[in-house]
């Protein structure tokens, strides 16, 4: 029997099974094609403001995103480089070929055993988890962790052509996602989408702005990699009111606009179309040309995401300097798919009701490779806690990125992508990506989730932040920079801390508190927090809400 | 309205039935007029509490569910107790300034310019290499921080409240025996304090408030300032010091040269009947507690000077809850108009709209809810 089974092999799926087996666990883990895993869907980057420093913190427990990205990276920028420390952003452009592969080669480092077939039922009795059922089979497994992604029920839209499917060539997950709407787990349709890739033989670079590779080498990673690969200049230009005329002609034909989509797109990275909607009057938008690799010719053009179809696709994208005679090699689609109210999770990850179940990844709600990989670090971590008896792990937001994350997912839920911004870090002064290791490398020696020369990384790092050299490294300039604000708001903690720790039973009943209002009462049970530092948290929750939840559990304390 | 069981009258009464959430609770809301007499309060009383799932609400409870409903702010909650202990005029007019949401609108006017300002940073910060609009004028959004933080300067400048609702601090003070203590009986017609020939008498500070002409004073009598042996005398002396400087006005009724550094002072020529002091020095204003002479005019100028250190009619007077958190946001604006990192910037942002927010009571003042709500009454 297995200790740990992931459903799943994408960002989430591999981070998940990856730290289930650092932690000592019998892997496995479900996908459909074994060709699949470790799969960039979209951009070919990682990183980013918010992104990178989720990247970093994975790193630290030894995740495989930071490295792998290392290993294929063919063009590197640090974003905000003009702007304080606290939030630069590490971001690399890679190989999309050699990362998949680097993830691949890295997931072997610790025994991971594939299951190539189709999960179809999540085996459960009496509130806990047997196994799971693939291809008519069941295997059991003490822990089950869900990283589904863009799959369940998912639909794929180009133009006013739909087919059911994940992502461009596969097939999507019909089985599962009934099994969640039953158990009351799917929340909604989310949509998210990409932009057609174009042949770079048919650009004309020369009517673009080169963006080059950083001079100052840096790296994603705490730990070394090889030698860097060559690195590739991207390039620079923008939408005119020309590409924008024949959008605007086209809504019509926009799956969008005309109903077809219901899942709600995210904020931040919307489609072209939906840029054009909304921000009419811009006389342009920008468009970053990523080459997609070393050997090959495919060009991602960042910031034209769509789902018009493939006719209207080449009209518009001819519109644009450098683009004149591009050819577009793949369209541009949109998958719309189901995803799970994160709320029915803890901040382990775990499913309140369900023991033994983990959910991670776009399925809870997120996008962005950082954002799946960085839960699924969490839910492996914990999948093997639970399936072992070891320590479990619950990320915090004062300390990290993928604390707020966590916590924001299970206490507010998502209504649309959530993508990580260092906006959502009210700690964002002490969360920097260049102090990741010092902040969370305790914990992850404390897990034992780490490879000996990755423990020896982290040991020597604390090390070096006790000699008086490390007041000249950036870290601890960064350190004396920020350590007013930082050491204000510690101040503050503590002062939080002393009411506000009271831990909330997970049986508590909430409409035996007097003076909760019936829809107080509904909200705080549905979301389940952990404390009351949470409960303050969950919108809705007023003063008054709180200060009688406060009597009532302290009372009970007593 | 007829008791169970047997339908015994109580009262003919005017019942009002306002449906939340539109009522002044948010909630649903019945309210009883009746006949005012204790009999038949006791008896509807005494029907309704008898009603399963009934019972008294606690002191100020109502206006606590209005709070916790977000019918009103806790600046309007404070205009409001404010406004039910209003014993003067101008009391009742800052009062109702405030419970009718004069200082909640403004607030609101503050947040929203300190969030524009605040997304404006954050734009700057997560949108980079998304979109290349997001160059951020730092100087242009610190000037409008700086905007923002003199305008609350104005506001800080102002009365504060508690003048108003504890009375302008008037304090007698001077050497012993110069006549503190009868000024202070003239001044208000009375003999509270106590009055004899025996210098250093006054040991302790005696206050007694009055009203004079709708404003509120508080009249303050204090021991004769001298060195002196007598441990109790020296306590005395001390506090009468400690209450001279933190008066609001100064009655010095000692040597006109010796009188302490005081913003607001009147140099008191007292007890001019007395032969040999019918010169006052110039500069002072010259007054008899017997005849009654010079004390209108001593009057008119007290009231003058109260007026200027009031709160101006039906105009915004914060009370110190509310004017320590307008200092915190300032300060953050004024940090935030220095620092050249943008990460800084926003953070001080952020804690300006934190303090806004523990202005009207958006965040963090379950303590404080308990000691306001219960200076309301029951039924409030």
């Amino acid at each position: 029997m297995l200790d740990v089974l992931v459903i799943g092999g994408g960002h989430a799926g591999c981070e998940a099974a990856a730290a289930a087996a650092r932690r000592g666990a019998k892997v496995g883990l479900v996908t459909f094609r074994a060709e699949d895993i470790g799969q960039m869907s979209c951009n070919p980057s990682i990183g980013g403001v918010g992104k990178g420093h989720l990247v970093r913190e994975l790193d630290v427990f030894g995740g495989l995103m930071a490295r792998a990205a290392d290993c294929s990276a063919i063009h590197r920028r640090m974003l905000n480089r003009s702007k304080g420390s606290a939030v630069h952003g590490p971001r690399v452009q890679a190989d999309r070929r050699q990362f998949q592969q680097a993830t691949k080669e890295l997931l072997n480092e610790t025994p991971v055993n594939m299951v190539i077939g189709e999960a179809t039922e999540i085996s459960i009795r009496c509130g806990r988890v047997l196994g799971v059922v693939v291809d008519g089979q069941t295997i059991a497994a003490a822990a089950v962790v869900l990283a589904t992604g863009t799959f369940l029920d998912a639909q794929l839209y180009c133009g006013l052509k739909r087919i059911a499917g994940g992502r461009t060539g596969e097939k999507a997950s019909l089985p599962l996602a009934a099994q969640l709407r039953e158990w009351g787990v799917a929340q909604g349709r989310l949509k998210t989408g990409t932009p057609p890739r174009l042949d770079g033989r048919t650009i004309d670079w020369a009517r673009t702005t080169p963006q080059p590779s950083d001079a100052e080498s840096w790296s994603m990673s705490g730990l070394a990699a090889g030698p860097a690969r060559e690195q590739l200049a991207c390039a620079i230009t923008r939408t005119t009111a020309v590409t924008h005329e024949v959008i605007r002609k086209n809504f019509g034909q926009s799956p969008l606009f005309s109903g077809a989509i219901e899942g709600r797109g995210p904020r931040y990275c919307p489609s072209i179309e939906d840029k054009i909607r909304r921000f009419g009057d811009r006389d342009g938008h920008q468009i970053f040309l990523e080459p997609e690799g070393l050997d090959t010719h495919l060009v991602y053009p960042n910031g034209i995401s769509t789902s018009l179809p493939v006719d209207v696709q080449t009209a518009f994208v001819r519109t644009i300097a450098g683009l004149e005679r591009a050819e577009i090699v793949r369209p541009g689609y949109a998958v719309e798919y189901e995803y799970v109210d994160a709320r029915k999770l803890d901040s382990t990850l775990g499913h309140r009701e369900i023991d033994g179940l983990f959910l991670c990844g776009q399925i809870n709600g997120t996008t962005g490779y950082e954002e799946a990989a960085a839960q699924g670090l969490a839910a492996g971590l914990n999948a093997a806690a639970h399936a072992l008896g070891v320590a479990t792990h619950r990320f915090e937001r004062r300390t990290s990125y993928i604390g707020v994350m966590i916590d924001d997912l299970t206490l507010q839920g998502v209504q649309e992508p959530y993508r990580m911004m260092t906006a959502r870090a009210e700690y964002r002064l002490a969360l920097r990506a260049d102090n990741a290791v010092t902040r969370l490398g305790q914990d992850a020696l404390a897990l034992e989730c780490v490879s000996p020369r990755q423990r020896e990384a982290i040991e020597s790092h604390f090390e070096l932040r006790t000699r008086p050299e490390f007041a000249e490294t950036d870290e601890g300039k960064a350190d004396a920079l920020y350590a007013p604000y930082v050491e204000r708001q510690q101040r503050e903690w503590a002062a939080v801390d002393r009411d506000m720790a009271v831990r909330i039973p997970g049986n508590f009943n909430y409409s035996l508190v007097p003076g909760l209002s019936a829809e107080a009462v509904e909200k705080l049970r549905l979301t389940g927090p952990e404390s009351l530092e949470q409960a303050s948290r969950i919108p809705g929750i007023t003063p008054a809400a709180l200060a009688a939840l406060h009597v009532a559990t302290t009372r009970r304390a007593a | 309205m007829r008791a169970p069981p047997d339908g015994e009258l109580i009262d003919r009464a005017l019942v009002l039935r306002f449906d939340g959430p539109g009522s002044s609770t948010g909630e649903n809301i019945v309210e009883y007029h009746c006949h005012g007499g204790r009999g038949v309060v006791e008896a509807l009383l005494g029907v309704l509490t008898s009603l399963p799932g009934m019972r008294l609400a606690e002191p100020g409870e109502f206006t606590r569910r209005a709070f916790a409903n977000g019918r009103i702010d806790l600046t309007e909650a404070e205009g409001l107790a404010d406004l039910l202990e209003a014993e003067t005029q101008a009391q009742r007019k800052a009062a109702l300034f405030a419970a009718e949401g004069g200082i909640r609108r403004q607030v609101a006017q503050w947040s929203a310019a300190v969030i524009g300002l605040s997304a404006q940073a954050e734009a700057a910060i997560d949108y980079v290499g998304d979109e290349d609009e997001t160059a951020l004028d730092l100087s242009q959004l610190q000037a409008e921080a700086g905007r923002v933080a003199s305008e609350l300067e104005d506001w800080l400048a102002k009365p504060r409240v508690e003048r108003l609702k504890d009375g302008v601090r008037v304090v007698a003070a001077g050497p012993p025996n110069t006549g503190k203590s009868s000024l202070i009986n003239a001044l208000c017609e009375s003999d509270r304090a106590i009055v004899t020939e025996i210098a250093g008498t006054t040991r302790d500070v005696i206050e007694i408030p009055i009203s004079h002409l709708g404003l509120p004073f508080l009249l303050i009598d204090t021991a004769g300032m001298r060195e002196t042996g007598d441990v109790v005398e020296r306590i005395g002396v001390e506090k009468a010091e400690a209450e001279a400087r933190r008066s609001d006005i100064l009655l010095w009724l000692g040597d006109p040269a010796n009188v302490p550094d005081h913003a607001q002072a009147i140099l008191v020529h007292a007890r001019a009947d007395i032969v040999g002091r019918e010169e006052a020095p110039v500069g002072s204003c010259s007054v008899s507690a017997v005849t009654g002479a010079g004390l209108t005019a001593l009057w008119a100028q007290l009231h003058a000077k109260a007026l200027s250190l009031l709160p101006a009619e039906s105009q915004a007077a914060l009370n110190l809850r509310q004017a320590d958190c307008l200092v915190r946001c300032r300060n953050e604006l004024a940090s935030a108009t220095t620092n050249g990192d943008v990460a800084v910037v926003a953070h001080h942002l952020s804690e300006a709209r934190v303090a806004l927010d523990r202005l009207t009571g958006r965040s963090g003042v379950e303590e404080m809810l308990d000691a306001l709500f219960g200076r309301f009454c029951l039924g409030k």
